[in-house]
């Protein structure tokens, strides 16, 4: 497959790895934010490439992840109301809500949960059942924003009445801002050199938005792509800003990635949302100006206005580790229940349950690999 | 969520709807997010919208930038 194979290169990636290991002469802590690097850094192996200097610390970047449990008991409050189909992307059928009820299990019960692949088809299901009120569960980073907006002015165009959408878009920049600002980051408890940017919401919002945490905070940041050969050298990049000790915004990505990002997409996102005076993030806590809602025009398709909705945010299980786990504090692997109690099968936090989320990704790739500490040296390719 | 994949473009529809490939398996998806997409061209597709295009050049000189690495000696 173009675009792909030539970046999971074998041989390359070892000369990458070599190259690190010559210039990683100091110590390094990298924060990828986005949920998909991490998974890719789990499934090539490649925190075992990387010389022992460079520590990666796992991002909140997963939205299903960082979405409170009070946001998912809305939604399953929604669905179990006579008369509404909520539709749904299959990441959050799982996630357990209060009483560990997940929509999975609220489904079993009654409630009426579409599976979709995305906003398109929850149209789709709305113009087949004109007797149901039909409401997207709008979840997502920028990366998902704009296909949530092109579905709610088709929605608004058709002038499709039973549609209607729960918002809960989030902000890249925002949770950058949460961690570096966090009590933990001020006292030294968690340690961020520089960010592996996300790539695909940078396709959306492109590299720009960055330029402020290189220039204020002194962080360095690649917007990297998602193959191996991307990660790696994002993070040889990262290694040599640090050595040359320059905080830059640089851009891996090139080949989907530009400064300004999609245009086209931002207007149409400004053309739908604005933002919201706070909202709630499973870890991060409540957040200024970090989501979005439907602007007051569009009030006949927001779900919290059609629908009476209350909130109540509800802790996570106190032995769930996700918060500390997407603050960067915990390892997955340092949370006392994961492997045991919490499985992708009987998951008790939302980490477990995404295909983005860290504890999924350390379950599904690493969880019988030796500490790394005592894992064999990466054999060098033959050449 | 922000899981997306390369796919080519083999067919346009309405402006506003393509059908993609991506290893063979084809799919309709959205174009609305993008200003001008042609049959061939390579796009990032999340959630059954294509987000950007990819550009051939700027992978190829990513590629040939990581070619001038040192040999790894055996």
């Amino acid at each position: 497959m173009k675009f792909v194979e030539e970046f999971r290169d074998g041989a390359l990636a070892q000369k990458l790895a070599a190259e690190l290991k010559a210039e990683a002469t100091g110590s390094y802590h990298f924060m990828e934010f986005c949920g998909g690097h991490t998974h890719a850094l789990c499934r090539y192996g490649l925190m075992e490439l990387l010389p022992p200097t460079v520590k990666m610390v796992h991002g909140p970047g997963c939205p299903v992840c960082v979405l409170p449990i009070g946001r998912l008991d809305q939604a399953i409050e929604l669905a179990k109301k006579p008369g509404v189909i909520l539709c749904t992307f299959g990441d959050m059928m799982r996630v357990p809500g209060r009483d560990r009820v997940s929509l999975m299990r609220a489904r079993s019960q009654g409630a009426n949960v579409k599976m979709v692949f995305g906003s398109g088809e929850a149209l789709k299901v709305a113009r087949e059942n004109p007797d149901k009120q039909v409401v997207f569960f709008a979840i997502g980073f920028e990366t998902t924003t704009p296909t949530t907006a092109v579905a709610v002015q088709q929605a608004a165009k058709e002038k499709l009445g039973n549609m209607s959408f729960f918002v809960n878009h989030v902000l890249t920049p925002s949770a950058i801002d949460a961690i570096l600002g966090s009590k933990e980051a001020q006292e030294g408890t968690i340690r961020v050199d520089g960010f592996i940017g996300p790539g695909h919401v940078s396709t959306i919002i492109g590299s720009a938005p960055y330029e402020r945490f290189a220039r204020d905070a002194r962080k360095p940041i690649v917007v990297s792509g998602f193959e191996p050969i991307d990660l790696l050298q994002s993070i040889l990049m990262l290694v040599r800003q640090m050595n040359d000790g320059r905080a830059e915004v640089e851009n891996q990505f090139t080949r989907a990635v530009v400064r300004e990002g999609n245009q086209k997409a931002q207007a149409l996102v400004n053309e739908t949302f604005e933002l919201r005076k706070s909202f709630e993030w499973r870890g991060l806590g409540t957040l200024p100006d970090s989501a979005l809602k439907l602007r007051p025009y569009l009030a006949a398709y927001d779900a919290e206005v059609k629908f009476e909705l209350p909130y109540t945010p509800v802790a996570d299980h106190p032995a769930c580790s996700c918060g500390e786990i997407l603050r960067g504090l915990k390892k997955p692997t340092d949370c006392r229940i994961f492997g045991t109690a919490c499985t992708p099968e009987s998951p008790m936090g939302s980490c477990m349950v995404s295909p983005e989320g860290s504890c999924a990704a350390y379950y599904l790739y690493g969880r019988h690999r030796a500490p790394k500490e005592q894992a064999p040296q990466p054999r060098r390719s033959a050449s | 969520m922000c899981l997306a994949l390369p796919a080519r473009v083999r067919e346009l529809h309405d402006g506003q709807t393509a059908t993609v490939e991506l290893g063979g398996v084809r799919q309709k998806v959205s174009v609305a997010l993008l200003e001008h997409v042609n049959v061939d061209d390579y796009v990032v597709v999340h959630v059954g919208y294509a987000l950007t295009k990819l550009d051939p050049e700027e992978a190829q000189r990513t590629l040939a930038e990581l070619s001038k690495l040192q040999e790894v000696p055996s």
